[in-house]
C-alpha cells in the first residue's frame, strides 16, 4: 500500500481507488496537545488542496486539507473520544477519515516517504 | 486614562509620520456621501459646561420618564426595582475596567464573576452550558440561527409569527448577508399561540424553529410538541426569552427540549437605560453542541498548585484564532452589564427569584382583572406571566397610548407600533406590569384607559 505526502504535512495511504488520510508525526508534534478533531461528514465531497478537517491544540486551530480529490466514505469515531491519539499515534490509529479516489492522476506530484523526510529536513 | 489635548503641530506630525495630508484623508474608506460636509448643523462648535448642563436639563425636563408616572411599558424592555447594591457592587475597582479582563493570571475575580454568571443563566434556562453573555436578545437570536446552520448544515430558519418583531428583523438583516432562508409571520390575533401552524412549516431544510416564551403578545404555552417535530427533522428548536423574571415561575425552555436557549438579560440588575446597552444571553441544552456556540466562555480548571481557578475555554471558536472559520464575530461580552445581572441574581438568590416572579404575576392578575371590567377593552390571552394583550374598541391603540400619555400614565406599547402596517394589530396593546407597579397605578391606567377608549368610541 503506497504511501504518499503533501507540503502541508498531511499523509495518504492508497488501496486500490480508496484512500486513507491523517496527518504526520513532524505537524502533531508541532501543533502540541491536540484536543479536537472536526472530521467531515461522511458524503462530502472533497477537492484536492481543499479544506478537510480541523484540528484544534490547546490554542490554535489547524485545517486539514484533503491531498487528493474525492468522496468521503468513513471517519475515525476514536477521534471524537480521544482526539490525542493524533499525537499518540498520528500515523496509524490517529487516522482522520477515508475518501473515494476520484483521480489517480492527482496523487503525482505528492512525496514519498524519503522526499517528505527531505521536505521536514529543510524547514 | 490620561486626558492629552493636542496642539495642531502634534497633529500635523502625526499626520506627516504616516504619510497623510490631513485629518480627512484618514476617512478615505468611509464613502463621501456617508460623510458629514461641514460642522453638524444647529450644533455650537463649543459651549460651557453650565451652558450644555442647562440646555439639557430643559430637554430632559420634556421626556415623561418610566419612574414618573404609573408605566406599563415592556415589550423586551422591564422596568424592574434593582437594588441600590448592585450599582455600588459593579463600581468598585475591582470590578470596574474600561474592558473585560480575561488573562487568567490577573483577572481571577472577573473570571469567577462570569463563571458564576454562566452558572446563573444555565440553570434559568434549564441548559448545560451558557457564554459570558453577547450584546442583547436580538443579536443573540441572531447568533441562535447562525449557530443552527453550523450545526444541522442546513440554510432555513423558520420563525415564529410571535417572536417579537425586532429581533425577526435583526435576524433578517444578518441573513440578507449569509443566505439563510428566514421564514416568518405576523402574530395571529387569538387567545393561544397556533404551534400547530408553526410545526407545519418545517421541513427537511429547516436547521431551526425560533420560538419566543412568554411570546410577543405574553402568552405562554408548553414548547415540547415544537421541540419533537422540530427534532424529528433534524432541527434544532431554539427558544427566546425577554423577561428572565418569568424563569422564576414557569418551567425552563431547555426542559422542554429547546437545544439552544437564548435571550435579554435586562430585567434583572440592568434596568431601562434608556434602550441599553443591555444584555444578551446565550446557552445550549446538550453539551455536544458548546463547540459550535459563538462568544466567550469561562471554564473552571485547577492551576499547577491543584487549586481551583477559572480561565477563558475553547477559545479556538473564537475570531482571535479561526479568523473567518470562527463560530461568530463576537469576539466579547456585555461584561458590566453581566456583572450586574449576576449581582443581582446572587442577592436575589433562588427563593427570592421565586417571590419576585410570584409578584409580578399577582401584579399582572390584578391589572387584568380590572382591565377587563373596563367598557370597550377585551384580554386576548389565555395565558401570560406579566405581560398580556388588550383589544381595544375604537381609535387604534397608538392613539389611544398618545393620549393616555398625555393624561401622565404611560399604558403600553402598542401592536402598531411594533408592527406598522399590519391592519389586523391595529387595535392591540401590550400591558406590562412588574413589582414596580401599585395597585393605584392600575387603577389609574383603568380609570384613563376607560375615559380614552370612550372617547375614541363617540
Amino acid at each position: 500500500m503506497p504511501r504518499y505526502y503533501t507540503d502541508e504535512h498531511e499523509w495518504i495511504d492508497v488501496e486500490g481507488d480508496s484512500a486513507t488520510v491523517g496527518i504526520t508525526d513532524y505537524a502533531q508534534e508541532q501543533l502540541g496537545d491536540i484536543v479536537f478533531v472536526e472530521l467531515p461528514s461522511v458524503g462530502t465531497v472533497l477537492d484536492k488542496a481543499g479544506d478537510a478537517a480541523v484540528v484544534e491544540s490547546v490554542k490554535a486551530a489547524s485545517d486539514v486539507y484533503a491531498p487528493i480529490s474525492g468522496e468521503v466514505t468513513e471517519t475515525n469515531g476514536a477521534l471524537e473520544e480521544d482526539p490525542a491519539l493524533v499525537n499518540s499515534s498520528p500515523e496509524e490509529e490517529g487516522w482522520f477519515f477515508r475518501l473515494s479516489i476520484s483521480d489517480t492522476a492527482e496523487l503525482e506530484g505528492l512525496m514519498d516517504e524519503k522526499g517528505y523526510k527531505a521536505f521536514v529536513d529543510s524547514l | 486614562m490620561r486626558y492629552l489635548p493636542l496642539t495642531d503641530t502634534d497633529r500635523s506630525e502625526m499626520l506627516a509620520k504616516i504619510g497623510a495630508g490631513s485629518i480627512d484623508d484618514l476617512f478615505v474608506d468611509v464613502p463621501e456621501v456617508a460623510r458629514l460636509d461641514g460642522p453638524i448643523r444647529d450644533l455650537p462648535m463649543h459651549a460651557s459646561e453650565m451652558a450644555v448642563e442647562r440646555h439639557m436639563k430643559a430637554r430632559a425636563a420634556k421626556n415623561l420618564a418610566a419612574g414618573d408616572a404609573p408605566f406599563f411599558l415592556g415589550a423586551g424592555a422591564y422596568r424592574h426595582h434593582v437594588p441600590a447594591s448592585v450599582d455600588h457592587i459593579i463600581q468598585r475597582g475591582e470590578f470596574l475596567t474600561a474592558y473585560t479582563p480575561y488573562q487568567p493570571e490577573i483577572a481571577q475575580g472577573t473570571l469567577q464573576m462570569l463563571f458564576e454568571f454562566q452558572s446563573q443563566v444555565a440553570r434559568l434556562y434549564g441548559c448545560a452550558v451558557a457564554n459570558a453573555s453577547l450584546y442583547d436578545g436580538s443579536t443573540a437570536c441572531w447568533e441562535a440561527v447562525a449557530m443552527a446552520t453550523r450545526v444541522t448544515r442546513k440554510k432555513r430558519a423558520v420563525l415564529s409569527g410571535a417572536l417579537h418583531p425586532h429581533y425577526s428583523e435583526v435576524v433578517r438583516t444578518m441573513a440578507h448577508f449569509t443566505g439563510d432562508v428566514i421564514a416568518d409571520s405576523a402574530p395571529a390575533i387569538q387567545a393561544e399561540p397556533d404551534l400547530d401552524g408553526l410545526t407545519s412549516r418545517i421541513d427537511e431544510d429547516t436547521a431551526c424553529v425560533v420560538v419566543q416564551y412568554p411570546d410577543i403578545l405574553g402568552r405562554i404555552s408548553d414548547l415540547t410538541p415544537v421541540a419533537e417535530a422540530a427534532h424529528a427533522v433534524g432541527a434544532l428548536l431554539v427558544v427566546v426569552n425577554t423577561e428572565p423574571v418569568a424563569l422564576g415561575a414557569i418551567k425552563a425552555p431547555g426542559e422542554m427540549g429547546a437545544d439552544i436557549v437564548v435571550g435579554e438579560g435586562q430585567s434583572i440588575g440592568v434596568g431601562l437605560q434608556f434602550g441599553g446597552p443591555y444584555l444578551g444571553l446565550f446557552a445550549v441544552r446538550d453539551p455536544k453542541h458548546v463547540r459550535q456556540m459563538p462568544g466567550r466562555l469561562c471554564g473552571e480548571t485547577t492551576d499547577a498548585e491543584g487549586k481551583r481557578g477559572f480561565v477563558l475555554t475553547l477559545s479556538t471558536r473564537e475570531q482571535h484564532i479561526r479568523r473567518e472559520k470562527a463560530t461568530s464575530n463576537i469576539c466579547t461580552n456585555s461584561g458590566l452589564c453581566a456583572l450586574a445581572f449576576s449581582v443581582h441574581m446572587n442577592l436575589l438568590g433562588e427563593k427570592g427569584l421565586r417571590e419576585l416572579a410570584a409578584e409580578n404575576h399577582r401584579l399582572a392578575c390584578l391589572a387584568a382583572d380590572r382591565l377587563e371590567k373596563v367598557p370597550g377593552v377585551k384580554l386576548l390571552n389565555n395565558t401570560f406571566f406579566n405581560e398580556f394583550t388588550l383589544m381595544l374598541d375604537g381609535k387604534p391603540a397608538r392613539e389611544i397610548v398618545r393620549d393616555l400619555a398625555d393624561r401622565g400614565v404611560l399604558g403600553g406599547v402598542s401592536l402598531g407600533r411594533l408592527y406598522p402596517g399590519v391592519e389586523a394589530l391595529e387595535h392591540a396593546l401590550l400591558v406590562a406590569v412588574t413589582e414596580t407597579t401599585t395597585e393605584e397605578d392600575i387603577e389609574t391606567l383603568a380609570r384613563e384607559l376607560e375615559a380614552s377608549v370612550k372617547g375614541a368610541v363617540q
